[in-house]
């Protein structure tokens, strides 16, 4: 089997709008959180996201082809370009062929879908736009991508809610290690803020009604973010043949369902999928030494995976770092395993290990070293990344510093 | 507490967790009747339906039983009473 590098990387989100301007956010542990621009949060009881600030689809998007995209689509497709760049990809007829699109989305072009919805409902129009269907399908990332850059090869979504993007990522790291593709473009991209949506968000009661401070005992829930990370995947040996520069190493994926509950997390599920990521991986737990948590900030997830990452590490789990950025770039749901494998990258690549930004006070509940507040510099050899998501399905990523 | 607001939100958690009224008594608790959190944010959407109140997070995060959540809701609305602006449509 072949080993997969990561040779291109992209991204935007409320750290940035490109992978440098996220980097500088993450090592500064500034947290993008603020008050909700996109809808009128007067009826809710939040009023903060981590949002794309001033999003306009100008400069990316000529107005004509912006009018067949929903913002999730156009964040997939700027972060592709940037991925596909700082590749140094050419393309071929061949590998035009050879290559896969694997995206993540959870909820899809749901502003789209909000509007025209409220058309018919509120406002008693007889007709929705046309394009409500083609802009509000979850695949709409990877099929504007394919069209993009001109890919013929495998593409399709997963849909897996707040996993989605680590089980787009590991399934397209398995094609390319397998040989089932010569090239992935991979990650996941989410619009989350329409009012319909942050409603229901509100109805489950998880949301902060401030800000995200995953592991402190003072955490009073999630903060819903946006943006779109991409990855383009190849062959390590094939990267090295064309020179190109590599990021890091992808080099396992662990998955796993709780088969327990809709909602509510299992410390089992979790520690199933850590423990595959690392079997596949060939990897021991005492060579791990950075996880990016799923770290949501919930009541229930972040004692719940403080106690897989126990189960699995044992006495190693007081040596390992472990940092939820969703404090920082909020919870980007079928976004949130690319931003974070996007993060779990530059850890390993520059050295510096991402705070728990909002961290305020221990928690006995959640005692790991979740680096508060402050980045770190710290040489890590391997680092994994966790997802998981309501419903039960988990998947974890494990990377190697090259 | 009128016998009226106790029936009503007994039957509201009955209905909720598709158990037998008779199962559900100001005296049970979430544990005995099963209620998870889940359930627990689908039972206060009911009440807040039923009701037309507004209740807020931190307080349902306290309520541990059914009388807990009963006193809750006559509290509101006793507020609301008062208050008819606090009232949410």
């Amino acid at each position: 089997m072949r080993r997969v590098a990561i040779t291109g990387m992209g991204a935007i989100c409320a750290l940035g709008r490109t992978v440098e301007e996220a980097a500088r956010s993450l090592a500064a542990g500034r947290s993008a959180i603020g008050p909700i621009q996109a809808a009128n949060c007067g009826a809710l009881r939040f009023a903060n996201g981590a949002e794309v600030a001033g999003y306009s689809h100008q400069p990316y998007f000529d107005d004509k082809r912006a009018d067949f995209m929903d913002r999730f689509a156009q964040f997939a497709v700027i972060a592709a370009r940037e991925a596909v760049a700082d590749a140094g990809i050419v393309w071929t007829p061949r590998l035009q062929e050879r290559t896969a699109i694997i995206t993540g989305s959870c909820v899809g072009g749901q502003s789209t879908e909000d509007a025209g919805f409220w058309e018919v409902y509120k406002l008693g129009q007889g007709r929705v736009h046309p394009l409500t269907i083609p802009k509000t399908m979850a695949n709409a990332g990877a099929s504007h991508i394919s069209m993009e850059f001109g890919i013929t090869g495998p593409s399709y979504t997963i849909s897996t809610a707040c996993s989605s993007a680590s089980h787009a990522i590991g399934q397209a790291f398995q094609m390319v290690r397998s040989g089932a593709a010569d090239m992935a473009l991979t990650g996941g991209s989410e619009a989350p803020f329409s009012f319909g949506i942050l409603k229901a968000w509100e109805a489950m009661r998880v949301v902060s009604p401030e800000t995200c401070r995953p592991f402190s005992k003072d955490r009073t829930g999630m903060v819903l973010g946006e943006g779109g990370a991409m990855f383009v995947l190849e062959p390590l040996e094939a990267a090295r043949a064309r020179g190109a520069r590599v990021h890091a190493e992808i080099c396992g994926v662990g998955m796993s369902s709780d088969a327990s509950h809709i909602t509510q997390p299992s410390a089992e599920g979790a520690a199933r999928a850590m423990r595959w990521a690392m079997d596949d991986a060939q990897l021991a737990p005492e060579q791990i030494g950075y996880i990016n948590a799923h770290g949501t900030a919930t009541q229930a997830n972040d004692p719940t995976e403080t106690r897989a990452i126990r189960m699995v590490f044992g006495e190693h789990a007081n040596r390992l770092a472990v940092s939820s950025t969703k404090s920082m770039h909020g919870h980007a749901l079928g976004a949130a395993g690319a931003l974070e494998a996007l993060a779990t990258v530059l850890a390993l690549r520059d050295g510096i290990l991402p705070p728990t930004a909002n961290y305020s006070a221990p928690d006995p509940a959640c005692d790991l070293d979740v680096v508060p507040n402050v980045a770190r510099r710290a040489e890590v050899e391997y680092a994994l990344s966790n997802s998981f998501a309501f419903g039960g399905l988990n998947a974890v990523l494990a990377f190697r510093k090259v | 507490m009128s016998e009226e607001l106790i029936h009503k939100i007994r039957h509201i958690i009955a209905n909720a967790q598709r158990l037998p009224i008779e199962k559900v008594t100001i005296n049970s608790s979430f544990e005995e009747l099963g209620i998870d959190s889940m359930d627990g944010v689908n039972i206060l959407f009911a009440l807040e339906n039923e009701f037309d109140i507004t209740i807020p997070d931190e307080a349902a995060k306290q309520i541990r039983n059914v009388r807990e959540m009963m006193e809750g809701v006559e509290k509101l609305l006793a507020a609301r009473q008062a208050d008819p602006s606090t009232a949410t449509t």
